[in-house]
């Protein structure tokens, strides 16, 4: 089995499932009990906070633990705009993640949001950006990496340009994906909210987490016993947190060689495929394309009808369209304009578990199938 | 409050001296529909059937199994009592209390039918004799014969019934009373719905579904098989066949014009289908057309495409609107299944103009085009029971 679909969610590392299961049979207490097993349990959250806070080179105090990535981007916007007026604006981009995109369809009941566009690759343009800033810009908020075009936003420059623009307008990022995949160093870049989650990482499911710089104080969608700094109430998800905790920590060990590793296998992948005739990457190839994601087109080839091919084979990719031909319904895939022959599209996206040796196996049979789609695909009369 | 349901029979009422097959086919879907709770008792008393429980919570569980049976006319939650004039008048009374819980009752009205005439007390006086002691207990009441606000029904048979709710139910035949027969069964609305009606009229229903897998998702098989415990909760168990049309798919798309696509299709689903009803013990075929609602179902098609076989097709829906197909089948619950997204949305095997005006020689001639025995067997191969 070949598994290559890990920007939706990644195998949990036998290491931090160890954790986890430790956690859950020996350290289960609450870490509000004021007993001993309440202590333990609040120094393994503590202990985890520190290791998710090295990824960023941000203090323990500016994490917070979460329930998910689309949890926390809903924490920061709302928290950050929570004296929004009509006067106001906020600003994002047409090619953000639902749990973005969807925050600030709702916001438009209540101001002004603009849309940045994007060039073909996805990238956005800093000076459309300087442009929309004025003095009653509340909030930017967009992704460092694409979830589905794997494009890197040039977050330094854009902090800039907003910090210079107009110093009290926020900027949230969504690091779901870009998280424990590139470097980021908050103490750098002037970001003052940043979301990410456990599960894309090889961490469990239903853990994320909220980078918020240092003064900065939100208000808090969910009320109750006050965990979390306020932020967050509910009992801490310790086994979560705990494995998240271990899988930040694995990853620390070995950033550069794994960020290296994976951007060969990238490469060596983009350039197998480029054997096949008729298909265009709507990735980025260089290095401002993050090193786990792919994603292509082929001509004539609907998108699930190729993941479906490749399941057959016990390879796992994603799709990034529809299939229908009435019904394009791919934001993404709009915004960066993919021709109408080029419709069918997949994402190939990598993780720790994938390697060198996979790639004949996946290679031969994209080919394979790809070819007999297209028999099927290219009407003879 | 309620211990035994009272089951009284529909149309099996017009049978002859072949009711008792039917009696029988009846009381095997009632213990079907109600076997996953313990301690029930189905049983036979003088021309009804009863469904008896130790757990009396449980009734209104049963009550909406029961009702989705096929065959019966209305069901009475009821008390069973000892056959003892005190014992039912206090039973009677307990029931009363309770319906005066549930609505205001100014007017009541007693009725008993007495089957077993060993029973000492004459129905009418019976009933005069109870009424009495309802009238001593309870104050601000009155009887009214003609228009009650409440009936209290007391049936004594074998045992003694009391009861007052009357609920209506599905009517039609027992399942398996009236032969099998084979659905082609798609996910969409209407094929489900025709499923349904059919089986209403006493039919066995075995189900038979085609995809073209890797073109359509797995998903589409879940769904599907939703659909298929939904109508099992009327037809009882179902036999679902499933089918991949892959190769017809491919080998039409080499050979044939790209418009008489649908039509090809369906007369190879048709074979595939016969196919399985002679193997099978089956009858007849089922489908969801509906005359005029899409290409492949204006009489010219409808005409082509069963041609291909000689088994007939029922098409109850065949003059039925899309707007009274969704009715019905959001009364029997199959809507919301329905319209998942998970059908072939890949169009890639609908033609952009498909023939609504097919000539049967052309379509024989396109045919001659293609091995068909050799497509037949290759679909029939990847025959699986899902």
């Amino acid at each position: 089995m070949v598994y290559l679909d890990n920007s939706a969610t990644t195998r949990v590392r036998p290491e931090v499932l160890e954790e986890i299961i430790d956690v859950n049979l020996n350290c289960y207490g609450n870490p509000s009990s004021l007993h001993r097993m309440g202590l333990m349990a609040e120094k393994k959250v503590e202990e985890a906070r520190k290791s998710v806070a090295k990824l960023l080179n941000a203090t323990p105090q500016e994490i917070y633990f979460t329930g998910c990535g689309t949890e926390s981007n809903n924490i920061a916007i709302f928290g950050i705009l929570s004296d929004l007026r009509e006067k106001n604006n906020i600003i994002t981009t047409k090619i953000e993640h639902p749990s973005v995109y969807n925050v600030f369809k709702e916001l438009e009941k209540k101001c002004q949001v603009k849309y940045l566009d994007t060039d073909n690759k996805g990238k956005i343009n800093l000076a459309q950006l300087e442009e929309m800033i004025d003095e009653n810009t509340k909030l930017v908020s967009l992704a460092h990496v694409n979830n589905e075009i794997g494009v890197i936003q040039d977050l330094d420059n854009i902090a800039r340009v907003i910090k210079s623009k107009n110093r009290n307008t926020k900027l949230h990022v969504d690091g779901v994906q870009s998280y424990g995949k590139l470097k980021i160093d908050v103490k750098k870049v002037p970001i003052d909210t940043m979301a990410f989650s456990s599960h894309k990482i090889h961490g469990p499911k239903g853990v994320g987490g909220l980078y918020v710089r240092a003064g900065l104080k939100l208000n808090s969608l969910i009320f109750g016993g006050g965990q979390e700094g306020g932020l967050r109430s509910g009992t801490e998800n310790t086994p979560g947190i705990v494995g998240f905790g271990k899988a930040c920590e694995l990853i620390f060990e070995n950033f550069e060689e794994e960020n290296e590793r994976l951007y060969k296998l990238r490469n060596e992948y983009i350039k197998r495929l480029k054997e096949i005739e008729d298909i265009k990457f709507n990735s980025l190839t260089d290095e401002e394309g993050a090193p786990h994601i792919i994603n292509l087109s082929f001509k004539n080839v609907p998108g699930e009808v190729l993941v479906h091919y490749l399941e057959g084979k016990n390879i796992f990719v994603s799709t990034g369209s529809a299939c229908s031909s009435k019904a394009r319904d791919n934001r993404i895939l709009d915004a960066i304009k993919i021709s109408k022959d080029y419709e069918g599209t997949i994402r190939i996206s990598l993780g720790y578990f994938n390697n060198f040796e996979e790639v004949d196996y996946v290679i031969e049979n994209i080919k394979q199938s790809v070819n007999e789609i297209r028999l099927i695909t290219n009407r003879r009369r | 409050m309620y211990n035994i349901l009272a089951v009284s029979f529909g149309e099996i009422y017009l049978k002859g001296k072949n009711r008792g097959i039917f009696e029988h086919k009846f009381m095997e879907q009632i213990k079907y529909a109600v076997k996953e709770f313990e301690g029930v008792h189905v049983y036979k008393d003088s021309g009804k059937v009863f469904v008896e429980t130790d757990n009396t919570d449980e009734m209104d569980s049963i009550i909406e199994k029961v009702r989705k049976v096929f065959g019966s006319s209305v069901i009475s939650p009821s008390i069973k009592t000892l056959k003892d004039p005190e014992v039912i008048i206090d039973k009677t009374k307990e029931l009363f209390k309770y319906l005066l819980t549930k609505k205001d009752i100014k007017t009541f009205k007693i009725k008993t039918k007495r089957s077993d005439k060993s029973f000492p007390i004459k129905s009418m006086d019976f009933s005069a004799y109870v009424g009495g002691k309802i009238l001593q207990e309870f104050s601000g009441i009155t009887v009214d014969v003609h228009n009650p606000d409440v009936e209290i029904y007391i049936d004594i048979k074998r045992d003694c019934y009391i009861s007052s709710e009357r609920i209506r139910t599905l009517g039609g035949l027992p399942v398996g009373s009236n032969g099998r027969a084979l659905l082609l069964l798609s996910g969409g609305i209407d094929s489900p719905v025709a499923g349904y009606m059919i089986a209403k009229r006493g039919v066995e229903i075995n189900a038979l579904y085609f995809h073209t897998y890797p073109f359509t998702s797995e998903r589409a098989n879940e769904k599907v098989k939703k659909l298929k415990e939904i109508l099992e909760e009327y037809c009882g168990k179902i036999n679902l066949y499933s089918m991949n049309m892959l190769e017809v798919h491919k080998a039409i798309r080499e050979f044939c014009r790209e418009e008489e696509t649908t039509i090809l299709a369906r007369r190879f689903m048709m074979r595939l289908a016969e196919r399985i009803a002679l193997e099978n013990n089956m009858d007849m075929l089922i489908t969801g057309e509906s005359l005029g609602q899409v290409a492949s179902q204006t009489m010219k098609s409808m005409a082509v495409i069963e041609d291909a076989i000689h088994m007939p097709i029922l098409k109850p829906l065949v003059g039925l609107d899309k707007a009274e197909i969704i009715e019905i089948a959001r009364e029997i619950g199959t809507y919301e299944t329905s319209i998942l997204p998970y059908d072939d949305c890949c169009s890639v095997f609908a033609p952009e103009r498909p023939l609504t005006n097919p000539k049967l020689s052309a379509i024989k001639k396109s045919e001659s085009n293609l091995n068909i025995e050799e497509l037949v067997e290759k679909v029939y191969s990847t025959l699986e029971i899902i």
